[in-house]
């Protein structure tokens, strides 16, 4: 078994605790590889409960215009896919279960191509294992897709996340749960990511439907900016995931790292304070 | 069409060419839209209702069956018969309304009354207005700012017709990205909304019945060969850059196994400079746009900028459906650099009288490498047939650029822009 920090007993600590999971997102690269390191540290220390590293990727279809700038500054800086393990082993090392959410052609060609005979996906399932990461969220794979990440991920003891949202079946709800390993994502809107000024009315009847079939923690993303709409989602979620907001944070204060910093605490203790008063 | 036999050259269920190619990589809140999508085409295709309003759209709106014109000229020069599909001469001037009007007219089965599109120089931008209009549907086109503003007469065109047009300005600003933005609409609109894709790319279903939209191309042409000279072509060719016009035509004469089937890529300023859009005969296998293809990508597997003198080709990725007929072998696909297909199009047009759209100009001129070749291999009975997709009226522009025509200071008795000079060549030496 692997002995990286798990979402599991994330999931499990918060539930003890009779409150939801607080789940960040920051893209890595975004300012810099060195300052994604520190911001989301500084999101560990202000109340995440799981960390997510965004792969900066080229064509992001799911992303609205906040993540598509970060990963964009991301790319334009520079950003690997090796630097993404690097900053997930800084980050797990602070003992914060870290997973990776990505686009899913940078995994298929990591570090290689079938072209020369060789699969990234198996490899990138290695890297991640021992850089210290907890697992994958996949945005643009679903499970009938996924087969080659569902066996890679098996083999290192890796979270699976999947996705469901408002518009799927209750046939592909079950299908995609029995898939996911760690917990589920739960997509709040039909839309793509972003800050929105009021929750969404469809996701409790989805984290309702995703129950029916499964145990696993769901967590609730897509559009949540503040302590108030984690209060809400956590009222009948076991997880708020945030992603644009955090982003934002650091957006307003280009070329200020230390503002940024502070925005970012003070939105962390907020979204953390709202998850324990539901 | 709906009686076609399935051939081992069909997608599966899951929208797979053979093991590898296509699929569908999209996001969990999109599949639902997909499968309802794929639902209404399979429904609708075997609606002899459905394919009869269709055929008689394509006829009496668009001008189908295309003719096939025997380019004398052009096959004394070259020493085989080069028959030319031409598809220029359809409404709106290319290949693209067969599609539109196919998805228009299930977007309208289907009840949903709004459209969007996405666009990389404007003709399938004005193709979708078009169709949008002829059915009385709302539509929306996504187009890169960088093409909105090269492309300004077809944002009026769109504007005319009573299409929105969205500039994209988020990535590279071009083609793909409005795909992207056209992919984040869709899916907060998804209940309402069709999306008309331009290519046969894209997720299942979009390969396959992009391609069941423009495979009358290859059905006409081979009817037309076998009643006009009564025999299969010996060859076909088409160029591809997302490959709606090639599957199109391939399709008809994937099980004629005695017809070689070639696609030109667009070589932009030679493969081995990077600058170009060959995807299958330089890229690598990847995931774009929801379907397993060639992608040109870095080695992260992040989409590169593709070049091409030619914007309807000028896209990173391919239809999966042509990667698998490279990969089986079944089809040939090979380069041809902007420079070539600028020859081929003052070519056609002083040898036939036809300005072909640059797209095209890179089928003309690998229709007439492979033409010349059979024609000396088989005698001049050796027919091949080109798709001649697109008229050239909209590449002016990069005519009068390239050839340095319009130029008062160059006029002369004699034809500017000898096909035989690089004036890019004339242009570092000034």
């Amino acid at each position: 078994m692997s002995t990286n920090p798990s979402t599991s007993t994330a999931f499990d600590t918060a539930r003890a605790e009779g409150r939801a999971a607080l789940v960040g997102y920051l893209p890595a690269g975004f300012p810099s590889v060195e300052g994604s390191v520190e911001a989301i540290k500084v999101m560990v220390d202000a109340g995440c409960d799981v960390i997510e590293i965004g792969m900066p990727y080229s064509d992001p279809v799911m992303d609205g215009p906040t993540i598509q700038a970060a990963a964009q500054q991301a790319l334009e800086g520079g950003i690997r896919t090796t630097d993404l393990m690097r900053v997930v082993e800084a980050v797990a090392a602070t003992g914060a279960p870290t997973v990776v959410m990505t686009y899913w052609n940078p995994v298929e060609h990591y570090g290689g191509s079938r072209r020369t005979g060789r699969s990234g996906v198996e490899l990138f399932a290695a890297d991640l294992a021992s850089a210290g990461g907890a697992g994958l969220i996949t945005p643009d794979l679903t499970p009938d897709a996924g087969g080659e990440w569902i066996a890679a991920a098996d083999e290192h003891d890796l979270d699976k996340v999947f996705l469901v949202a408002p518009s799927s079946t209750p046939e592909r709800i079950a299908m995609t749960t029995a898939a996911c390993r760690g917990f589920v994502y739960a997509t709040a809107v039909m839309g793509v990511t972003g800050a929105r000024t009021t929750t969404s009315d469809l996701a409790a009847p989805l984290v309702a439907r995703t129950r029916e079939t499964t145990d696993l923690p769901v967590g609730v993303g897509l559009g949540v900016s503040n302590g108030d709409q984690a209060a809400e989602i956590a009222s009948y979620a076991d997880g708020v995931i945030v992603g644009s907001a955090f982003v934002r944070a650091l957006l307003d204060h280009p070329d200020d790292l230390p503002g940024g910093l502070r925005a970012l605490r003070a939105l962390t203790e907020d979204l953390a304070a709202g998850v324990r008063r539901a | 069409m709906s009686d076609t036999q399935v051939s081992r050259y069909e997608a599966d269920e899951l929208g797979f060419f053979g093991e590898d190619w296509g699929g569908r990589f999209m996001p969990e809140a999109l599949v639902a839209a997909l499968d309802e999508l794929t639902d209404a085409w399979r429904d609708a295709m075997a609606d002899p209702e459905f394919v009869a309003a269709f055929e008689k759209i394509c006829r009496e709106y668009a001008g189908a069956p295309s003719l096939l014109y025997h380019a004398e000229r052009l096959s004394a020069q070259v020493g085989a018969r080069v028959l030319l599909k031409r598809e220029d001469l359809n409404h709106t001037g290319a290949h693209k309304i067969r599609n539109v009007l196919g998805q228009a007219l299930l977007t309208q089965r289907m009840g949903k009354p709004r459209v969007i599109a996405e666009t990389g120089a404007g003709q399938h931008g004005v193709a979708s207005a078009t169709a949008a209009a002829y059915f009385g549907l709302d539509c929306t086109v996504y187009m890169g700012a960088v093409d909105t503003r090269r492309q300004a007469l077809n944002v009026a065109r769109m504007h005319l017709l009573g299409a929105k047009v969205i500039p994209v300005e988020s990535g590279s600003a071009t083609l793909k990205d409005a795909i992207n933005e056209a992919l984040r609409d869709w899916v907060a609109s998804v209940d309402q909304t069709a999306y008309l894709f331009g290519t046969a790319a894209g997720p299942h279903p979009f390969p396959s019945m992009v391609r069941d939209f423009t495979r009358g191309i290859g059905d006409e042409a081979r009817q037309q060969c076998l009643d006009q000279y009564g025999v299969l072509p010996d060859a076909i060719a088409a160029c591809v850059g997302g490959g709606s016009n090639a599957i199109g035509l391939f399709a008809a004469f994937l099980d004629d196994d005695s017809v070689e089937i070639h696609g030109f890529e667009p070589g932009g300023d030679g493969v081995e400079t990077g600058r170009h859009a060959a995807t299958i005969h330089a890229g690598d296998t990847g995931v774009l746009h929801g379907a397993r293809t060639y992608v040109l990508q870095d080695e992260d597997g992040q989409t590169v900028e593709s070049h091409s003198i030619s914007a309807g080709l000028d896209y990173p990725g391919v239809g999966p459906q042509h990667a698998h007929l490279a990969a089986i072998g079944r089809a040939t696909y090979a380069p041809v650099t902007d420079a070539q297909a600028m020859d081929a199009l003052a070519l056609l047009s002083r040898t036939e009288g036809i300005i072909p759209a640059i797209e095209s100009a890179h089928a003309i001129h690998g229709g007439l490498e492979v033409a010349r070749r059979l024609g000396a291999e088989r005698g001049p009975d050796a027919t091949v047939v080109i798709n001649l997709s697109g008229r050239g009226d909209k590449d002016m522009g990069t005519a009068i650029e390239w050839f340095g025509l319009g130029d008062p200071d160059k006029v002369t008795a004699e034809p500017v822009g000898d096909p035989d000079t690089d004036p890019r060549a004339e242009d570092a030496e000034a």
